[in-house]
């Protein structure tokens, strides 16, 4: 393989593992905060870039101002999900509410087939982003510096969030005692609701993003990222936000690399992945940057 | 009592028959029932939807054969495999249909030709390509090629219309109909000659196909087989064209959709794909073939005929002619007759049915030029 070929892979990956990053943060935030496995964050992730295809196709909106209706939106849908689903079930087992995830899921995307219907739909690119920069025989998409950028900035301001403002200093105070948080005057509820609002707003910039890159829209379009994002947070130890970044940009380099070097096993690109995932288990079972404490945000 | 009631009805049916000689079965009178199922929800919607319309259309045309009004029977199969079978079920114990009509996609026909096979009723698919399809059956026929067929026709087109030496495979592991037909394409251009420098994978659901297009422009060849669903074929196609690919890309009838312009925008152009020998605007258009397109555009003014209709009509007269030559509706006689079905004209070329019950015709190439779908020529395979 020549030098060139390999940078080109290693640019291939990095927007691939920067968008694993995207989604999986989301993810490990409400994990990290009530401890709950939200597996209809890639359907989130879904309906988000929905909104942008309608935001863009049907109202004749420019790109950027369906994307912020569609992060608001989403927001919506995401607390919607926790007051129906999740809050009847707060003092169930978590298995409870690990299977009203699941049911959640799955209860989005069928009405995404019927209200979307089954077919898949081109979505708009802005020019600017689409355009690439040639460097030699490497070309690099715009979008391919944009996303990691994205990332950071979502990241630095979830941070921000959780470190810096009153309703962070709440959701970290409910990810160690939600019983003891309450009896100190917090309302837990609104608190909680507000989490999702965060988490399905990250969930559905990661999917503008996503259909930035794999410009399509379909009712199971959230399945498979949002698996490889979960894989990603699990990597990283789920719960922590740089985790999640490190596991993502992880995934997508095993992924891009398995195939770069082995084209002959290009098939078995996720077995590449889940072996990662086996052996980090295996060998700490609390991720990479997950630590064995009460706290894990 | 049981015993007695079927007594009773043998008795009843030993009378009916006595009184009404000679003809004697059921399928002898009133009008013939021609039962047709097709996917008219669900994911295959678009094409069930299309063949339905051919057929309600070759059915205006000749709506009497024998002297007998024919009347169709319309069951949506809802793109699933189990509705399918039951869909079967319901026209042949039911509807009691002489011969039936069906279905797009390959895997819905294989639910229906269980049925059927029981059933002892003749089916005529439409567009199931799998030659799982009517492999050992002896009431399954179809009006289209095989995948073995279309695989070894991208094969010829490439090597000896294109002069294209060098080509790879890009394929889904996980889709029965892609493995078969990259294999079939592989075997085909080494037999001419031609040499398959690699042969990647991905599986369904993947929409990164980066690493293993940066792999293909490493290797260089002249074009890329890639046997995809017009979906992730036109991510393909955007992605090759971001990396800078050189190379061809090309797809079987999967990817003929009117979607894949949309899906691919700038990047379809110079895709090429196999398809069905017909198109509105194909070139040498037959007699059959420019009676069908004046007569579908007087029906739909506004929707261009496309292969699938064409398909859907084929199959309707495939099935008056067997009956004429069989000279009786029953279900056994019109499914000999339709083995021996030889040199029918259709829009579709002439119309022979094989030993193993398949229409063996040539395989149309289309290409994307100007983001327009061009119906170039017509292949046969070597």
């Amino acid at each position: 393989m020549s030098l060139e070929m390999f940078f080109q892979h290693c640019f291939n990956a990095l927007t691939l593992g920067s968008l694993y990053a995207l989604i999986a943060i989301g993810y490990t935030m409400v994990y990290g905060v009530l401890r709950l496995i939200n597996f209809a964050h890639g359907d989130i992730l879904m309906v988000g870039a929905y909104f942008v295809f309608f935001g863009t196709f049907a109202f004749g909106w420019p790109w950027g101002v369906s994307a912020i209706v569609a992060v608001a939106g989403a927001s919506l849908l995401g607390v919607l999900v926790e007051r129906v689903a999740y809050r009847p079930l707060r003092e169930a087992p978590r298995i409870s509410a690990l299977i009203s995830a699941i049911a959640v899921s799955f209860f989005i995307e069928s009405l995404a087939v019927v209200v979307f219907t089954g077919q898949p739909r081109p979505v708009l690119q802005p020019d600017w982003l689409i355009s690439e920069w040639q460097l030699g025989n490497i070309r690099v998409l715009k979008l391919t510096a944009f996303v990691p950028v994205m990332t950071a900035v979502l990241v630095a301001g979830l941070l921000y969030i959780l470190y810096r403002t009153k309703p962070g200093l709440a959701m970290r105070a409910i990810s160690k005692d939600i019983e003891t948080t309450r009896l100190m005057g917090v309302r837990v509820d609104n608190i909680i609701a507000f989490t999702f609002a965060v988490g399905s707003a990250l969930a559905a910039a990661s999917g503008i993003m996503w259909a930035l890159r794999y410009p399509q829209v379909h009712p199971y379009m959230g399945i498979m990222p949002g698996l490889k994002a979960f894989v990603a947070a699990v990597v990283g130890g789920i719960g922590s936000v740089q985790g999640a970044v490190i596991g993502g940009v992880i995934l997508g380099f095993v992924e891009i690399m398995s195939i770069a070097f082995f084209p002959e096993l290009s098939g078995y690109r996720d077995a590449f992945a889940f072996i990662i995932l086996v052996l980090v288990l295996v060998f700490k079972p609390t991720g990479l940057l997950g630590e064995d404490l009460k706290e894990k945000i | 009592m049981k015993v007695r009631t079927s007594l009773l009805a043998l008795l009843c049916a030993v009378g009916l028959c006595l009184g009404t000689a000679p003809v004697c079965s059921a399928a002898d009178q009133g009008p013939i029932k021609i039962g047709v199922f097709l996917p008219l929800t669900g994911q295959n919607a678009f094409g069930g939807q299309l063949e339905l319309d051919g057929v309600r259309l070759a059915h205006k045309e000749m709506p009497k054969v024998l002297d007998r009004e024919v009347e169709l029977v319309v069951v949506d199969n809802k793109s699933d495999k189990v509705e399918s079978g039951n869909a079967v079920k319901r026209l042949i114990e039911r509807d009691h249909v002489s011969a039936i009509i069906g279905s797009y996609g390959s895997s819905l026909a294989m639910a229906g030709g269980e049925v059927a096979e029981k059933g002892k009723t003749p089916v005529v698919g439409t567009s199931c390509t799998n030659p799982l399809v009517t492999m050992g059956k002896k009431y399954y026929f179809r009006v289209c090629y095989i995948d073995p067929w279309q695989g070894s026709a991208a094969a010829t087109y490439v090597f000896d219309n294109l002069k294209m030496k060098k080509a790879a495979v890009l394929m889904d592991m996980t889709n029965d109909y892609a493995v078969g037909l990259a294999s079939f394409f592989e075997r085909s251009f080494k037999k001419l000659g031609g040499e398959v420098v690699a042969k990647l994978k991905y599986s369904s659901g993947d929409q990164d196909f980066t690493a293993q297009l940066t792999e293909l422009i490493r290797l260089q060849p002249d074009v890329v087989f890639m046997p995809a669903y017009f979906a992730e074929g036109a991510i393909i196609m955007k992605q090759a064209r971001e990396l800078g690919a050189k190379f061809r890309l090309m797809g079987a009838d999967a990817m003929d959709n009117p979607d894949t312009v949309k899906l691919g925008g700038k990047a379809v152009e110079g895709f090429m794909h196999t398809t069905f020998p017909y198109d509105a605007k194909m070139p040498n258009m037959s007699a059959e073939a420019k009676k069908f397109t004046e007569v579908w555009y007087k029906a739909n003014p506004n929707k261009d005929p496309n292969v699938n209709a064409a398909l859907g009509y084929n199959a309707y007269y495939l099935i008056m002619d067997a009956i004429k030559r069989a000279g009786s509706a029953d279900q056994q006689a019109i499914t000999n007759a339709l083995a021996k079905t030889k040199g029918l004209a259709t829009p579709l070329g002439e119309l022979t049915i094989n030993a193993t019950h398949d229409a063996e015709m040539p395989v149309g190439i289309i290409e994307y030029r100007n983001g327009q779908r061009v119906y170039l020529t017509e292949v046969s395979p070597k």
